[in-house]
């Protein structure tokens, strides 16, 4: 291993030293260390997909975003930033921010009360079996994909970066990530998610310093990207009044109704991969306040991933350009402009932490996905369809099983990955066809105690099937992007936003027409499910400061405040 | 505590960072003193890996001490004990 990761192909952008080397196989060891060490601690169902429900307020949170920091965050939206500017922090912020802030405040108290082992769970304790099935079916789809597209990603930055062979790339990251996870389940996934998500902010950090250095500032850096892009990549609001106005080619609407309403909030509230680490907490205060601490730290990850994408634009020499492009012309494309931050500033072991950073954000994602799968697997289809009467003891078996099944599917869907120009929108399009639907139909079932079971299963499948047939409409049909996304401009990114806000719209329609059409459950079925008919327990014992909602709303006015100065 | 014997997350945190600061500041004490490089970065003046890799060392000893796993055992029980809600260490997280 030390020497394909030393002695590879000539055409990399970086050469590593032996000091590099070093770190990262330490990296390596320590993750395996914590997998094995945490093996005896994975013997229950409960212990293996839920890490024995004992995990602070912090640990949750930090793990709840580290999943979350998976190779899209660090590369794919320091790319965006060199190819949009400074509108690609709407994703942190008003794409992030109020979603979490909901999730702890609004939805987790009921997903904690009902004991629920996962979203479709909680969709089978609301809605019954079939929006169960329907969910976890497609969220299990959806989430190989997801952990296809980190690894390719991965093995790609390898390849070009570093000249390491992509199927090396490939087979290392995701045998290590089967093997912490398959060992110690949850628990050893959520300590390596802290570990890496530590690490992240170790080998990122020092870009953005050194290159506001070199740039002179902020002042000076806007300076520079007026003269080499133009000045409305360095505001995130003003240029949002046209879609003709802006890099993205969106309208403000887009960015607040579709992504900030529709896309964030299905991501954030209903996309197990993320909720799965607060459900881990370890009593409801801990499970509220994970996703208000992630908060915090989401609002600063644009400092890291953001920010060396806007320095890439003004210091960097060379021009990047879009995928298809850089194929075919050898040059750089956007994705790459981490790594070439990367190199410009780190010199030997710094290197190496850098690299370190990126396959730590790349194994967190996958090791995220490949925990959510087998625990929708094992629970929401092997328990609930297969075999219905499994002990506890075949849960784990068939969690360890799903684990590597997990990883053996990604690693095929990597390959198949590998034929997509743009690794960004497609996935944008997958939370669109199944996120954000089933926002709809969780927030309805969460908030009105009149939705039923055929309202449920009904909205999901309509809005599923609603995103899946405008998303065909423009591909056969180009011209149909006037209609879907309001402006025959849009890009992708802007289809993907319209798209989802139409998908939530239907299935919310139809949630509550089928529903008032069908006779509502008993209020006393609904209990620990719905707003009205479960109490929430008060926090009047605890000091003001420590409530969260008090956190939440020092979050809020940080939060407003970095929208207005970046204005 | 159920857990007395496990260590603590942020032992392993402790212990990634003290040696990932000594391996990088011993890396930029080495370019600096003994071989400059000769293709060096840009900013290379600053020895920004010096700097980067002590900041690192000593956060990791920082957390290898606070959070090694004999004193830990003590003071997840105070924690407990005091009723406090865990916002910096725990046995089992």
């Amino acid at each position: 291993m030390i020497a394909v990761l030393l002695f590879s192909d000539t055409s990399r952008l970086v050469q590593l030293a032996p000091v590099d080397v070093a770190v990262i196989v330490f990296y390596f060891v320590l993750v395996l260390g914590i997998g094995f060490y945490l093996k005896h601690r994975a013997n229950t169902s409960e212990d293996f997909f839920l890490a024995g429900r004992e995990m602070t307020a912090w640990v949750a949170g930090l793990a709840f975003l580290s999943a979350n920091l998976g190779s899209l965050e660090l590369m794919g939206w320091a790319g965006s930033a060199y190819q949009y500017g400074i509108l690609a922090a709407h994703w942190y912020w008003i794409g992030a921010i109020p979603a979490m802030l909901f999730l702890g405040l609004v939805m987790m108290p009921f997903y904690y009360i009902c004991k629920t082992h996962s979203v479709p769970g909680y969709l089978q304790l609301r809605f019954g079996e079939g929006s169960r099935g329907l969910s976890a079916i497609s969220f299990a789809f959806m989430t190989v994909l997801m952990s296809g597209i980190n690894m390719y990603s991965m093995a790609l930055v390898m390849k070009v970066v570093l000249g390491w062979d992509i199927h090396f790339s490939i087979w290392v990251s995701s045998i290590t990530v089967a093997v912490y996870v398959a060992l110690g389940g949850l628990r050893s996934a959520i300590f390596n998610e802290v570990l890496q998500f530590i690490l992240i902010w170790a080998g990122a950090l020092l870009i953005p310093i050194m290159g506001l250095l070199e740039a002179g500032g902020w002042t000076n850096l806007k300076a520079q990207i007026a003269r080499n892009a133009s000045a409305e990549y360095s505001h995130l609001w003003s240029t949002l009044g046209s879609a003709n106005n802006n890099p993205m080619g969106i309208h403000w609407t887009g960015i607040v109704f579709g992504l900030g309403a529709v896309i964030a909030m299905g991501y954030w509230t209903t996309d197990f991969l993320v909720v799965q680490r607060v459900l881990s907490a370890k009593d409801l205060r801990s499970a509220k306040m994970a996703p208000i601490i992630g908060s915090v730290f989401k609002m600063c990850v644009p400092f890291i991933v953001i920010l060396p994408g806007l320095l890439g634009l003004a210091l960097l020499p060379v021009k990047l350009v879009g995928e298809d492009v850089a194929v075919a012309t050898g040059g750089h494309s956007y994705n790459e402009v981490l790594p070439l931050m990367l190199a410009r500033y780190c010199g030997p072991g710094l290197l190496g932490l850098g690299i370190t950073a990126l396959i730590a954000g790349f194994m967190s994602g996958m090791a995220g996905n490949v925990t959510a799968f087998s625990t929708v697997w094992t629970y929401d289809i092997y328990g609930a369809f297969i075999n219905k009467k499994a002990t506890d003891s075949q849960f784990v078996k068939m969690g360890r099983w799903c684990t590597v099944l997990g990883v053996l599917i990604s690693i095929g869907t990597a390959y198949l990955v590998m034929r997509f120009a743009s690794i960004m929108d497609y996935v944008q399009a997958l939370f669109s066809f199944f996120i954000a639907p089933l926002f709809g139909v969780v927030i309805l079932g969460m908030l009105w105690k009149r939705a039923t079971r055929q309202g449920g299963f009904w909205g999901l499948l309509c809005g599923t099937l609603t995103s899946v047939g405008l998303w065909a409409w423009v591909k056969v049909d180009p011209t149909a992007l006037r209609y879907v996304a309001l402006s025959a401009n849009a890009r992708s990114m802007a289809e993907n936003m319209y798209r989802a806000l139409w998908s939530c719209l239907i299935s919310t329609v139809v949630t509550v027409v089928v529903s008032l059409m069908t006779d509502p459950r008993p209020e006393s079925e609904l209990v620990g499910l719905v707003y009205g008919a479960t109490e929430i327990p008060a926090e009047r014992e605890i000091a003001f400061y420590k409530r969260p909602i008090f956190c939440a709303a020092v979050v809020t006015v940080i939060f407003i405040a970095l929208n207005v100065y970046f204005w | 505590m159920k857990f007395k014997e496990e260590i603590s997350i942020w032992f392993f945190i402790g212990i990634c960072l003290l040696v990932n600061g000594v391996l990088i500041s011993a890396a930029g004490l080495y370019e600096w003193f003994i071989k400059p490089p000769s293709r060096p970065v840009v900013l290379y003046q600053l020895h920004a890996n010096v700097w980067w890799g002590a900041v690192l060392l000593i956060a990791g000893a920082v957390y290898c001490w606070k959070f090694r796993p004999e004193q830990h055992e003590v003071k997840a029980e105070l924690q407990v004990d005091e009723g406090f809600e865990g916002d910096t260490c725990k046995i089992n997280g």
